[in-house]
């Protein structure tokens, strides 16, 4: 594979693209949020148990590529036990770097396993299937009844 | 094999060599993340031969001015030049008179106009249109629009799971209420052929006109708009090997004259007063504005060169590059081909058993095999088959059985990396 296309589907992305962790219905979940991106047609369903403040428990179910499958899925590992802030705050900085804002090494290796999104900076157009299960999340959050959209 | 034919042999008059044709294609000779580009996504844009690109700078540098109303030189010329595209166009579909050939922005525009000028004079609440399942979201959306006007129906014809129209509910959904079908001739995403002969005749049995979108079947089949006998055709020059931003309405000349103008404005007035106004005769009516003159003079040169290969040639050659890609592409396991109608063209859709489209797409990319991954701008067809997304091959004159051997090669490798 090319190197610029190894960096984008690193082994951890396929390896969660095929084995996606937390990829279910929650059934006692009090928050949930529809995703979908118009121009792909992903769309990504996005479960999440609040307790005081924090994220007792997330999953999500849908049909997308491997960077928003795995993205998803990385995002449901890492946040659960999370406060929502600290959710969101990951959010921010994970934006960050799949746009390209922050490039330097150490802030990236910062988002520790999340790191292995920094190739997407190279693909403008696979940016928005990174970012769509946190879009999708931080709306469940706020208990938006609407679908979420990317655009 | 076809494309090995040497090339310094004298060309026949009706001889087809592929080598040749693509020579007439400067961006063939791209090469794409370190790879010859494989130009494989034809039915979202066509490329241009050299011969419109020498027009459209010949246009700019020697010949541009406003047309119609200038007495000098260049005027003069500019307008030659853009009313001789227009009868290079009335002559490709055969049309009886160049007013019945309106420039536009492309298909799109086209059926906006259709249906901004039937909902100004035709529709009334109640009224319906027909179109199918497999249109493309221009021919959905237009009509959408006047359903937040008017309480009109649109009724879909269902297709099958080969991609086929049901004809048996077709027929059921005419009603004395029907004002127009308006039908995609060849389907982007499916590839499918309606059989839209037998729906024309259909239709005038009962006095509807039909409006024929021909975007994917102007650059593949053959269209006679007299033979054929629609009232409207609709079509884009960039998916017929010429520039974006100009596209062409058909409409039948007596139609055309009873119906109202689309846009207001410059070219398409006789005379103005502020007391009122009487519009320009055809085709001027319907084209408000100084028009996209480069453009029309690019897409005549298109067609021009489209004439002298001689769609039949053009028709054998990708039937050939169709059958073949759908035969190889077959053998792949997991692999799955949405749209399987008996009459197909130059389309060959799938989707993969875990791979998806986009991670298809931005794979093949790096193979410089350029293909589209999406809904296609068709998101009911999507639906129709329960899938998100497909991957697309879609294949014009200068495509070869060798690119159809690189798409399936990258595929294989596609597989093993993602599975």
């Amino acid at each position: 594979m090319d190197s610029e296309l190894k960096e984008l589907y690193q082994q951890v992305i396929l390896d969660h693209n095929k084995n996606p962790r937390n990829f279910r219905k929650m059934e006692r979940a009090n928050h949930f949020a529809e995703g979908y991106n118009p121009l792909c047609g992903d769309k990504l369903n996005i479960y999440v148990e609040l307790e005081d403040g924090k994220i007792k428990d997330i999953s999500f179910q849908g049909s997308g590529c491997a960077i928003s499958k795995a993205s998803a899925s990385l995002m449901s590992s890492i946040v659960k036990g999370l406060p929502v802030e600290e959710a969101e705050k990951l959010f921010e900085k994970f934006q960050a770097v799949i746009t390209g804002r922050i490039t330097e090494e150490e802030d990236i290796d910062k988002l520790g396993k999340l790191a292995v999104f920094a190739g997407v900076r190279e693909f403008p157009s696979r940016v928005k299937c990174a970012s769509l299960a946190w879009h999708t999340m931080v709306a469940a959050f706020k208990q938006e009844e609407k679908s979420v959209s990317t655009e | 094999m076809a494309t090995e034919i040497v090339t310094q042999k004298k060309k026949e008059p009706h001889s087809f060599n592929v080598n040749e044709i693509r020579a007439d294609f400067p961006i063939l000779k791209e090469i794409v993340h370190g790879k010859p580009l494989c130009y494989l996504d034809n039915a979202a844009t066509t490329q241009k031969p050299q011969a419109v690109i020498d027009t459209i700078v010949k246009y700019y540098t020697h010949q541009n001015a406003n047309i119609h109303r200038g007495v000098h030189y260049l005027s003069e010329l500019a307008t030659k030049e853009f009313e001789d595209a227009r009868i290079k166009v009335k002559d490709f579909i055969n049309a009886s008179s160049e007013k019945e050939i309106i420039f536009t922005r492309g298909t799109t525009e086209s059926i906006n106009l259709v249906a901004n000028i039937f909902n100004k004079a035709i529709l009334k609440d109640g009224d319906e249109i027909i179109i199918s399942a497999m249109e493309h979201h221009s021919n959905i959306v237009p009509w959408q629009l006047i359903q937040e006007q008017k309480k009109i129906k649109l009724k879909i014809i269902p297709i099958d799971d080969n991609g086929d129209i049901i004809y048996d509910e077709f027929l059921k959904l005419i009603s004395e209420k029907t004002k127009l079908i308006s039908i995609v001739y060849v389907s982007n995403s499916l590839g499918t052929i309606n059989p839209i002969e037998k729906i024309i005749e259909e239709a005038h049995r009962h006095n509807i006109p039909v409006l024929i979108d021909a975007a994917q079947a102007i650059q593949h089949l053959k269209i006679d708009v007299q033979k054929l006998n629609c009232d409207f055709l609709a079509f884009s020059g960039h998916k017929i090997y010429g520039p974006t931003g100009i596209g062409v309405l058909y409409g039948k000349e007596k139609l055309l004259e009873s119906l109202p103008p689309f846009q207001g404005g410059g070219d398409m007035i006789s005379k103005v007063t502020f007391e009122k106004t009487t519009f320009n005769e055809l085709p001027y009516k319907f084209e408000a504005g100084t028009s996209n003159i480069a453009d029309a003079i690019g897409l005549g040169t298109a067609l021009d060169y489209i004439s002298r290969i001689g769609l039949d040639n053009i028709i054998a050659h990708e039937t050939k590059i169709l059958d073949y890609a759908t035969k190889s592409l077959m053998q792949i396991p997991g692999l799955k081909i949405i749209g399987q109608a008996k009459h197909k063209s130059s389309v060959v859709s799938f989707v993969f058993d875990n791979i998806h489209p986009h991670d298809a797409g931005t794979f093949l990319d790096f193979e410089g095999i350029a293909i589209r991954t999406g809904h296609h701008c068709t998101q009911p067809v999507m639906d129709r088959y329960n899938i998100p997304a497909t991957s697309r091959a879609s294949f014009a004159v200068y495509n070869t059985e060798e690119e159809v051997d690189i798409l399936v090669k990258g595929i294989i490798k596609l597989i093993e990396v993602f599975n």
